[in-house]
């Protein structure tokens, strides 16, 4: 069945290309460091399931190393002037949006069309893999339309990865520090912490501690997943649930959304925040949170005046 | 409590501004030894949740794509075309992407759409030519493609949850069930929706308001 067994290979084989540009860039100044990250993560992506729980560990070490030393930077690959730029999309006109538009299009209809074969892809996966089928058909169309040399795909593509940098390896390094937490048992002791907070016999307190723990929580987290185990376990279920009658659907439902709210608002969700501001090149590297700040504060407001007033009848 | 020791190490470490793979590896280790884990028990934990969670990595195969489009004018067309357009704003555009965005997230269409495949390439480069557009300026409009990633994470956050099959939704289902209470996917997925008109409503009052503020005086 086709699966994360062809996506991994896939994302695997092309940050081994950019391994591979970034080490053939003479003008690049630290291009060991940055050839040597890429070649780590495409060694996670293409082994991972074969170096063990310890060898995985050890590859995570590695890329810390790297990043933590200060071993990683920008180079100024070369790529084509802002003239060349304006020239070129003068003369192809919107015919340019077609491959970009192919991504999206080929990850949707292989989305719905994938989830009706489940014998041949795991349902599961089917977006995943429908994206990579999407990049795969943009990839030859581009080759086929432009003509550029074999390796100018990777080479442009390793001068966006470049511009991520380390912070690509930041979130799957957050959902390790929560595995550790959850084994530590953090959840438990923070959980018992707001426990005590609350105000006794204030069904509005324990609302707010509730739907503000889970945003709280989900700030130092960086992931509402995280939050939600731990803020049900010491408020939803004893008071607004048990205690309260609340409605268990709608206080679970609108606590993870009020969890949601902190994710807009917190560096940790790095995929969402912080990738976002290095993809595009923002001086500001907090600037997509400083964007969402007005919008999530508000919307905080809004799910606890929800919980309050729809979950009680 | 020693346990919370990572915690305060995770922020110390973000306000301080060390290298965050750093601050998150020695976070991990506080708390672990604190809890009473063994140095090599706690590697193989934190290197087996890293392997489990590699599908997070796997959109950049999307750059090589964007990098080549963007070799041969891809954003100087986004911007030429939003030019061209008359009545056009930096507020309607987005408000157009997050409805697009909210509403195929909710269909549970999430990676259709994202900061490497959709922001980057065509929303960022339009919202910024159409801010340049209304205000005049000559200089890069920062604040609008940091608005334009900031409208793709909300409309992702608050669509998704009306999908019955996404992870969030799951989860929720799963750590009821450890209670004893077992609900439908259906019923928690309803609740998601008074969420998600408030936040079209107040994200897309901001929209209208930053198109104020980049009118020309």
């Amino acid at each position: 069945m086709i699966g994360l067994n062809l996506v991994y290979p896939f994302a695997g084989l092309i940050f081994l290309a950019f391994a591979g540009s970034a080490l053939r860039d003479r003008s690049h100044g630290r291009r060991i460091g940055n050839a040597l990250f890429y070649a780590l993560i495409a060694l996670s992506l293409l082994a991972g399931d074969r170096l063990g729980d310890l060898g995985n560990g050890v590859l995570v070490l590695g890329l810390v190393a790297i990043a933590g030393f200060g071993l990683m930077g920008r180079g100024d690959a070369a790529t084509t002037s802002p003239a060349e730029r304006a020239a070129e999309a003068a003369a192809r006109r919107n015919r340019l949006f077609l491959p970009a538009l192919a991504i999206p299009a080929t990850a949707l209809a292989g989305t719905l069309a994938f989830k009706q074969m489940p014998a041949l892809v795991d349902p599961k996966q089917a977006t995943l893999v429908a994206l990579t089928l999407g990049v795969t058909i943009a990839l030859a169309i581009g080759y086929a339309w432009l003509r550029p040399r074999a390796m100018t795909p990777f080479d442009e593509g390793r001068r966006l990865m470049d511009g991520v940098g380390w912070a690509a390896a930041l979130p799957q390094m957050l959902a390790s520090l929560g595995a550790v937490f959850a084994l530590a048992g953090v959840g438990d002791v923070v959980g018992g912490l707001m426990g005590r907070l609350i105000p006794e016999g204030s069904l509005f307190g324990a609302v707010l501690a509730y739907a503000i723990g889970m945003a709280l929580f989900t700030i130092v987290m960086g992931n509402a997943f995280a939050a939600f185990p731990v803020m049900i376990a010491a408020v939803g279920i004893p008071v607004l649930i048990h205690g309260a009658g609340g409605n268990p659907a709608i206080v679970a439902a609108i606590g993870m959304l009020a969890g949601f709210c902190g994710t807009l608002m917190t560096p940790m969700a790095a995929n969402f925040n912080l990738v976002p501001a290095a993809l595009l090149d923002l001086r500001d590297r907090h600037g997509v949170i400083r964007a969402q700040i007005p919008t999530a504060l508000p919307l905080l407001a809004v799910n606890i005046g929800l919980l309050y007033w729809l979950a009680f009848r | 409590m020693l346990v919370l020791s990572g915690i305060l190490i995770i922020v110390a470490g973000f306000v301080l501004r060390f290298n965050p793979l750093l601050v998150v590896l020695v976070s991990a280790l506080a708390t672990g030894l604190a809890a009473g884990i063994g140095p090599l028990d706690l590697l193989a934990a934190f290197g087996k949740a890293f392997n489990d969670s590699r599908y997070v990595t796997v959109i950049y195969m999307v750059l090589p794509v964007i990098g080549l489009l963007e070799r041969h004018g891809l954003q100087e067309r986004a911007r030429t075309l939003i030019a061209g357009l008359r009545g056009f704003t930096v507020g309607r555009l987005l408000l157009g992407y997050l409805l697009f965005r909210q509403v195929t997230a909710a269909l549970g269409l999430v990676s259709v759409a994202g900061h490497a495949q959709t922001v980057r390439p065509l929303v960022a480069p339009m919202a910024e030519a159409a801010a340049q557009q209304q205000s005049g300026e000559e200089e890069r409009d920062e604040e609008a493609a940091a608005m334009a990633a900031a409208t793709d994470n909300i409309g992702l956050f608050f669509g998704e949850d009306i999908f019955i099959a996404i992870g969030s939704i799951l989860l929720m289902k799963g750590v009821l069930e450890g209670y004893g209470i077992v609900i439908e996917p259906f019923h928690l997925s309803v609740w998601a929706i008074p969420t998600a008109i408030a936040a079209f409503v107040i994200h897309g009052v901001r929209l209208m308001l930053f198109d104020r503020r980049k009118r020309r005086p």
